[in-house]
């Protein structure tokens, strides 16, 4: 297609805008973060290198290690229940029943609202309710996890969802007839022959919502930011329900001298969701059937 | 996996009793589902005393505002919503198209040549869609400072960049089921790259163009971090709206910012009813590809 003399014009006109825009918007700042996270610094400009200092300081910051383990557990707790509904709710909806169109309509229309503006919806309905129990959501960690993740699942089951039904619609019918001839009951088809051919999407869905719950940061910014925060016994602030993304975002913004523990803290973040990511698709891709 | 579209099933299925059962449960989820919305909605309408005291109740002629907090929303704090509306409409439009643009003719280019670098870019693409935007968060922020791309069309730039990985993975993913024979014949007949691309691939890439368009739209619309990050303090989004008004917890105009929110939300369900069918589709195709 690109012949040899005029190749390197196309190439201008074809990719440069948008490798020019990738290099600002990524390549530098992806590299340059590496390279930061193992300088002190305030600015870009007045960094010293100290080499893994600032991953030594990650691992001792408490509030660090408790957002690492409050994320870990909303997301296992996220995920199996955003996959669990979501699923079940595709298989009603592929049964044919009357409104089946309106209710996929209603379920997938939180996705389109953004993180903040469905934090502070939720922020008025939790703390309309708890209202009458004498509590606010930023009064209680417990509180705080739970209404995350009602939130989570509200926005993301419809998404997944929709997937799901995607899912459920390519399975082959006749697939569904031989093995009926065979004599396979409902919830033999439902095991035998739908859970099978459904591990692509179901791959898709855990990984999306694995990444999802993992990166999250607007939902948690705006339904408790954090709240509630407790000094521990080593004399710090620890805010129990921040997560990593908002705990890495407050590191960084909060206190400008601990800026390169912060992006030491980013490049771990970003490589537990690498090795998360890989493994999950490693470990779901090999389930799935040849089609 | 096998090429999956959402179809609505012509065949009305006979009504057992148990299928109606299950629509009378859907039909009571569904109207749970949207209640947060619905609540939101009464309380724009109510004053901040109603909302605090009963956040759930109908508005009653004590608690009534009428399109009061509406008014107030519009004018509130030093910024008035009404720019922050055209702000978001702005960047989301334009960084759309941008990336509509640039991405499927840079998608296209990587994979009709076979050199090493259009392979190590595309690579690098993909690569970029796991990163966590935390780790480049401030780097990024310093260098869109440095290069002065801080206003609503330097920020276009570091949304081409950003979400660059996502377009160019889902029309790569196009532009290799397209048979080059086609491209070949356009070749021999006298047409450059330039006419090839527009005159030929661009049409057939429709389908895709919407399913990118609808997943970069949902996404710029919706962002909060990078353009608060990004963007000059004196230029706005509605989600950095929305969290500066509520920046100071406890002690801000509820009532306003429900009308803000209820504001911000009319623009995305006309979008979605109108093309609702679009989003549906883009989101299956942006999930099977990813």
């Amino acid at each position: 297609m690109f012949k040899k003399p005029k190749r390197k014009l196309y190439f201008l006109i074809f990719v440069l805008p948008t490798l020019a825009a990738f290099m600002i918007g990524f390549v530098y700042p992806f590299f340059q973060g590496i390279y930061l996270s193992f300088c002190k610094f305030r600015t870009t400009s007045d960094a010293t290198f100290i080499g893994f200092d600032n991953y030594v300081k990650a691992f001792q910051n408490e509030g660090f290690l408790r957002a690492f383990w409050f994320t870990a557990l909303f997301v296992i707790v996220s995920v199996i229940l955003i996959n669990v509904i979501a699923f079940a709710v595709a298989y009603v909806l592929t049964l044919g029943i009357r409104g089946s169109n309106i209710f996929r309509t209603v379920f997938f229309m939180p996705n389109l609202i953004g993180g903040i503006i469905l934090g502070y919806i939720w922020q008025l309905i939790f703390n309309g309710i708890l209202m009458n129990f004498d509590s606010n959501i930023a009064l209680n960690a417990t509180f705080g996890f739970w209404g995350l993740i009602i939130l989570m699942c509200w926005q993301q089951a419809g998404y997944m969802m929709i997937i799901y039904i995607a899912g459920f619609q390519s399975v082959p019918a006749d697939l569904y007839e031989a093995a009926r001839i065979d004599g396979a009951g409902k919830g033999q088809l439902l095991r035998n022959v739908t859970l099978p051919m459904m591990m692509p999407s179901i791959t898709i869905c855990t990984f999306l919502t694995l990444t999802n719950s993992f990166k999250l940061f607007d939902q948690n910014l705006a339904l408790t930011g954090g709240a509630p925060g407790v000094v521990s016994s080593s004399g710090s602030m620890i805010y129990q329900t921040e997560m990593l993304a908002l705990n890495i975002y407050n590191t960084f913004y909060k206190n400008q001298n601990s800026r390169g523990v912060g992006q030491a803290e980013g490049v771990i973040f970003f490589l537990v969701v690498v090795v998360i990511a890989l493994a999950q698709l490693y470990f779901t891709r090999k389930r799935e059937v040849q089609q | 996996m096998a090429k999956v579209k959402v179809k609505e099933k012509p065949v009305k299925k006979k009504q057992t009793l148990g299928m109606k059962i299950l629509s009378v449960i859907f039909t009571i989820i569904s109207i749970f589902y949207v209640i947060p919305v619905f609540v939101v909605l009464m309380d724009s309408f109510k004053t901040n005393a109603g909302i605090s005291k009963s956040p759930f109740a109908f508005p009653t002629s004590e608690t009534f505002s009428g399109l009061d907090s509406y008014i107030t929303g519009m004018f509130y704090g030093n910024f008035p919503f009404w720019r922050t509306i055209l702000c978001s409409f702005f960047i989301t439009i334009c960084g759309v198209v941008l990336i509509l643009l640039c991405t499927s003719m840079c998608a296209w280019y990587l994979n009709r040549s076979n050199s090493i670098v259009c392979k190590i870019i595309y690579y690098f693409c993909i690569f970029s869609m796991v990163v966590p935007f935390q780790m480049v968060m401030f780097t990024l922020s310093k260098t869109a400072d440095n290069l002065h791309l801080t206003t609503p069309w330097g920020i276009l730039i570091i949304y081409l960049g950003f979400g660059a990985g996502l377009a160019v993975f889902m029309f790569s993913g196009f532009v290799k089921s397209i048979p080059i024979e086609i491209e070949e014949a356009a070749d021999v007949d006298g047409a450059g790259p330039l006419k090839t691309f527009f005159g030929i691939v661009l049409p057939i890439m429709k389908p895709t163009f919407i399913s990118v368009a609808i997943l970069e739209t949902m996404w710029i619309w919706n962002d909060y971090l990078l353009p608060y990050l990004i963007l000059d303090k004196s230029y706005r989004t509605i989600p950095i709206h929305i969290q500066y008004l509520n920046g100071s917890y406890g002690h801000s105009d509820t009532s306003a910012i429900m009308a803000l929110i209820v504001l911000s939300i009319i623009p995305i369900v006309i979008f979605y009813f109108a093309c609702q069918k679009y989003i549906i589709e883009g989101v299956v195709a942006g999930a099977v590809k990813g």
